[in-house]
C-alpha cells in the first residue's frame, strides 16, 4: 500500500517515512497533488508555526488537495502541527485560518504551573476505547512536543486525551480523517501500533 | 502529568560506540544503531549520542549514524559533540535527530542558543552543562572542553541565562559525582531545577536503581541519564522502570 507523505517544506519527513516503511507499507514523500490523491493513504506531518505552514500549503495548492482527499474519504492522518492544520483556525502568532476539514480551534497552553511546551511522555486516555484505531491496544504513554492545543467543536471527534493540568486533545478522528497531536513515530511501541492501526485502514 | 525519563548515553567515536559495551545479544556491540535499537526495545525513553570524534571524517560518519538511527528507532534522540554553528545544527537535525546538544560552543557563543531556538524551536536545543563545585566560591562552576577547562561562570547564573536565550532543556552533569556510582549530585540538581523552568536531565554518579528514585524526588530532575551502568547491565532498564513505578514515580 502506497502512503503519501505530504512535503510542503515543513518538518522532518524522514522519521515518519521510515516508521511507515518498518510497518510494511510503501511511503513516498511528495508535493504532487495527483500522486497524493492516487495514494492509498496520506500523512500530513508538520513541525513549525501554523501560519507559515498554511501559507506553504496554500502556495502549493495543497490545501485544496487535502480537502479533496477528505471529501473522497481517503485515509488522512495529520501529525502534530499536521493535526492542528485540519481544524478551522489557530491563534498562534495572530489568527490564521486552517484547512477547516474538522471544526474547532487551536489555542495556546495557559502555562502557569505547567511548563510550555508540553514536551515529553504523557499518558493517553482513550475517549472511545471501542474505536478501530485502538484495536488490540491498551492506554499508555506517547511523546508530545507542542505549545498549542486543539479544542474540537464536536466532542464526537475526540478519540483520546491526555492530562496536562487540563484535558488535552491527543487523537481526533472523523470518517477517514485522523489527527495525532503527539509523534507516533517517536512514541515507542504504542506509537508504532497506533500508526499501524491507521495504516490498516488504508488496506480496505 | 509527564513521565520521568530514563536516558542511556552513547559515546560515539568515528561511528563506533566507545566505553566498553558488553551486550551478549548484539551481533555488533560497537554499532551505535544496533545498541540504540536495543535500548528502544528495552524501554529507554530517549537517547543521547555524544560524538567524540576529533576528525572531519569522524563527524561525517556521525551524520550517517544519525540517519540510520532515525530510521531504526521510535523514540526521540539528541546528538551532541562538535556542534558549533547553526549549519552544524541543521545538518544533524536534517539527518533525523530530534534535538542537538551544545556545551563549549554555547559558553563561547551564547547567541548560538538563541539562533538555534529561533530557527528550529526551543524544543530542539539542549544545553549541556558540566558542573564542578568550586570550594573557594562555595558554589558550582561551569567547565568546558569535556571538563578540562574552568570557565569562571557560576552554574546557577549560566542555566538562567541559557533558559532566557531559548534553550529547551538542560543536560546537567556533575563532574564531582561522575564515575563514582555513589549517586547523582542531588544538591546541584535540585538547585538547577529550582533555578529554571525548563526540564533538567541529571547526569553523573548513577550506580543503583534508587539513585534514579532520589534524583527524581529530592533532586527534582525530569530525566536521569547514565552510560556505563546501562551498557554493562549493572542496572537494567526494564527492572529500573518497574522499581520506580512501584515507588510511585510516574514512568512510561
Amino acid at each position: 500500500m502506497a502512503i503519501a507523505i505530504v512535503d510542503y517544506g515543513m518538518g522532518n519527513l524522514h522519521s515518519v517515512g521510515k516508521a511507515v516503511e518498518r510497518l510494511g507499507y510503501e511511503p513516498f514523500v511528495t508535493g504532487d497533488a495527483d500522486a497524493m490523491l492516487a495514494a492509498d493513504g496520506i500523512i500530513l506531518p508538520g513541525v513549525g508555526a501554523f501560519g507559515d505552514a498554511m501559507e506553504q500549503l496554500h502556495e502549493s495548492g495543497l490545501d485544496g488537495v487535502m480537502k479533496e482527499a477528505a471529501a473522497r474519504h481517503r485515509p488522512l492522518l495529520g501529525i502534530c502541527l499536521g493535526m492542528q492544520l485540519l481544524f478551522s483556525h489557530s491563534e498562534e502568532h495572530g489568527r490564521h485560518e486552517g484547512l477547516n476539514i474538522l471544526p474547532g480551534s487551536v489555542i495556546r497552553f495557559a502555562g502557569g504551573d505547567y511548563k510550555v511546551p508540553h514536551m515529553g511522555w504523557n499518558r493517553l486516555k482513550f475517549s472511545k476505547p471501542e474505536h478501530p484505531l485502538f484495536a488490540g491496544l491498551e492506554e499508555g504513554h506517547v511523546y508530545f512536543v507542542h505549545s498549542y492545543h486543539v479544542l474540537p467543536e464536536k466532542e464526537s471527534h475526540l478519540l483520546a486525551v491526555t492530562d496536562y493540568g487540563q484535558p488535552v486533545t491527543a487523537i481526533v478522528g472523523h470518517g477517514s480523517v485522523y489527527g495525532m497531536q503527539f509523534h507516533p513515530e517517536k512514541s515507542g511501541e504504542l506509537g508504532m501500533r497506533l500508526l499501524h492501526n491507521f495504516l490498516a485502514l488504508t488496506d480496505s | 502529568m509527564l513521565a520521568k525519563r530514563i536516558i542511556p548515553c552513547l559515546d560515539v567515536k568515528d561511528g563506533r560506540v566507545v566505553k566498553g559495551v558488553n551486550f551478549v545479544n548484539l551481533r555488533d556491540a560497537g554499532d551505535p544503531v544496533e545498541l540504540a535499537s536495543l535500548y528502544d526495545r528495552e524501554g529507554a525513553d530517549e537517547l543521547v549520542f555524544l560524538d567524540i570524534s576529533a576528525s572531519v571524517e569522524g563527524r561525517a560518519t556521525m551524520e550517517e549514524v544519525v540517519r540510520r538511527t532515525a530510521g531504526a528507532i521510535a523514540i526521540p534522540f539528541t546528538v551532541g559533540g562538535g556542534i558549533s554553528s547553526v549549519d552544524d545544527m541543521k545538518r544533524i537535525l536534517r539527518a533525523g535527530a530530534d534535538k542537538i546538544g551544545m556545551n563549549t560552543a554555547a559558553v563561547r557563543q551564547p547567541e548560538l542558543i538563541s539562533a538555534g531556538a529561533r530557527r528550529f524551536g526551543s524544543q530542539c536545543i539542549v544545553v549541556a552543562v558540566d558542573a564542578k563545585y568550586n570550594e573557594m566560591w562555595g558554589d558550582w562552576e561551569v567547565y568546558t572542553h569535556g571538563g578540562r577547562t574552568p570557565s569562571g561562570i557560576k552554574v546557577l547564573e549560566w542555566v538562567k541565562q541559557v533558559e532566557s536565550l531559548g534553550a529547551g532543556e538542560i543536560l546537567l552533569t556533575s563532574m564531582d559525582a561522575d564515575g563514582t556510582k555513589d549517586g547523582f549530585d542531588l544538591a546541584l540538581t535540585a538547585a538547577v531545577s529550582d533555578a529554571v523552568g525548563i526540564p533538567v536531565i541529571a547526569s553523573g554518579g548513577a550506580g543503583t536503581e534508587d539513585h534514579f528514585y532520589d534524583v527524581f524526588t529530592a533532586g527534582k530532575a525530569d530525566a536521569g541519564l547514565a552510560a556505563t551502568i546501562f551498557h554493562y547491565k549493572e542496572v537494567a532498564i526494564p527492572a529500573l522502570k518497574q522499581h520506580l513505578r512501584q515507588k510511585g514515580v510516574s514512568i512510561r
